[in-house]
């Protein structure tokens, strides 16, 4: 067994554990994945120190597994989480989230005349670029950058 | 193409188009035909636009079709406060097919997927227009007889200009060479250009409207829109500078039309008019003649 550390959300037998969340996003990770409305254990710890993010967050989540797809979601508001997959207390695969090529609701469209900040339209757009994240509106065909991105 | 909307250029591939613009040729030849004869057609414009609500109406009128509609939002229940949602789902029963102008970008797309009937986008917002952008097309191939490798010259409001942005996204499919003249102040925007640089096309932008156009197959018009500059001493002295005259166009090409999408103001000159090479009326019909191929062409009836 490695060094014996401390942990400040305790490990789960089966499950998923997203971490290096940005602390500020944490709510809008369990929002996106709907985690407020599953009924298994849910176990989370923010403002944890990360060197990489300054404060982190980190989920565990007891009995779920993702689909690659679902989980790529979370990847405007946490670009560099990394999933592990537990099985039996042990990490059995470990993954991180790519941008998906279409984004569907999360992200508001930055055009204030676009229809969808008119009407209750869910928003849909085609991700026209990937490292510095750029929307195309699939209505009003206008970019949403990165710096003017909003969460819904 | 039956049962498909049109909400933008880019909905048509490039043999679509060139079907639509084959068709229009049909319709020049006969513009009335009882082709549309039982059929209802809804004109829903929610802001005012004359002149493409009469070259539709035209359009249909002309092939037997009925119209039902409104020519601005005060005289529908949008003034009730009716959401575009509920407009779309109760219009549908009444029609064949949608005709829409609407001032919110995004709007045709979105009506058009709630829909049961084909919508037509005639203009949302500072988005999308695409029966202007057939009838552009079509003006130019039927004066230059091809649409390859021809050299456009756009003029004038290059930064809000929706027409110019589609017309110019259009041509880059027939490898267009283009030359861009305008303020300063609205040039064409970045992502266009980039759009062209990654398609590997030439584009040249000047300040100064003077005897490059020598060079032209198409000169593109457009207005300069007051309301477009913060500094109204900044419109006073751009208004005068891209005026087209009559004298300017000595060494053009033979082949050389110029188009506008119209209203003009003072942009060209009317001593233009008399000009062989002025085209803009006659693009204005060739709209009708556009717009009954799409129409029929949307409908399955051709």
């Amino acid at each position: 067994m490695k060094e014996a550390k401390q942990m400040s959300v305790s490990a789960i037998q089966n499950g998923t554990v997203i971490d290096h969340v940005p602390a500020s996003n944490l709510f809008k990770v369990i929002q996106i994945l709907g985690l407020d409305r599953i009924d298994t254990q849910i176990t989370f710890g923010t403002n944890l120190e990360s060197k990489k993010l300054g404060r982190k967050a980190i989920i565990k989540i007891s009995g779920i597994y993702f689909e690659d797809e679902d989980i790529n979601r979370i990847a405007l508001v946490a670009p560099d989480a990394k999933l592990n997959i537990i099985k039996d207390y042990e990490v059995v695969e470990k993954k991180v989230v790519e941008v998906p090529d279409n984004i569907v609701g999360i992200a508001k469209c930055m055009n204030p005349k676009c229809i969808t900040n008119f009407e209750s339209v869910t928003t849909r757009f085609k991700v026209v670029s990937k490292k510095n994240v750029a929307l195309k509106c699939h209505y009003c065909e206008k970019i949403t950058t990165q710096e003017n991105m909003q969460i819904i | 193409m039956k049962n498909r909307s049109l909400v933008s250029i880019d909905d048509f591939s490039t043999e679509e188009i060139l079907r639509i613009l084959d068709l229009t040729e049909e319709f020049e030849k006969e513009p009335t035909r009882k082709l549309l004869e039982g059929k209802v057609i809804a004109i829903l414009f929610f802001e005012p636009s004359t002149r493409t609500r009469l070259s539709f109406e035209s359009a249909i009128n002309r092939l037997g079709g009925k119209i039902v509609g409104f020519s601005d939002a005060s005289s529908s229940s949008v003034s009730k406060g009716e959401t575009l949602n509920d407009t779309i789902l109760t219009v549908n029963n009444y029609c064949d097919l949608i005709v829409m102008r609407h001032p919110i970008e995004g709007s045709a797309r979105y009506a058009s997927e709630i829909s049961s009937v084909p919508v037509i986008n005639a203009g949302d917002g500072a988005n999308q227009h695409p029966t202007q952008t057939l009838l552009d097309l079509y003006s130019i191939r039927k004066t230059q007889g091809r649409l390859d490798n021809l050299n456009i010259f756009m003029v004038g409001d290059l930064k809000y200009g929706r027409t110019v942005h589609s017309l110019m996204m259009a041509m880059s499919r027939w490898n267009a060479t283009f030359n861009f003249i305008s303020p300063e102040e609205l040039k064409m925007p970045d992502e266009f250009k980039l759009y062209l640089d990654n398609l590997g096309l030439k584009y040249y932008e000047h300040n100064d409207f003077t005897d490059i156009i020598s060079r032209a197959d198409i000169i593109y018009m457009t207005r300069v829109q007051k309301e477009r500059f913060s500094d109204p001493i900044e419109y006073e002295k751009v208004k005068n500078v891209y005026v087209l005259r009559n004298s300017m166009l000595k060494n053009t090409k033979p082949n050389m039309r110029i188009l506008h999408p119209l209203p003009r103001v003072n942009e060209i000159h009317q001593d233009v008019d008399s000009n062989p090479k002025a085209y803009y009326f006659e693009q204005a019909l060739n709209g009708v003649y556009t717009r009954q191929a799409i129409v029929c062409s949307l409908l399955g009836i051709i």
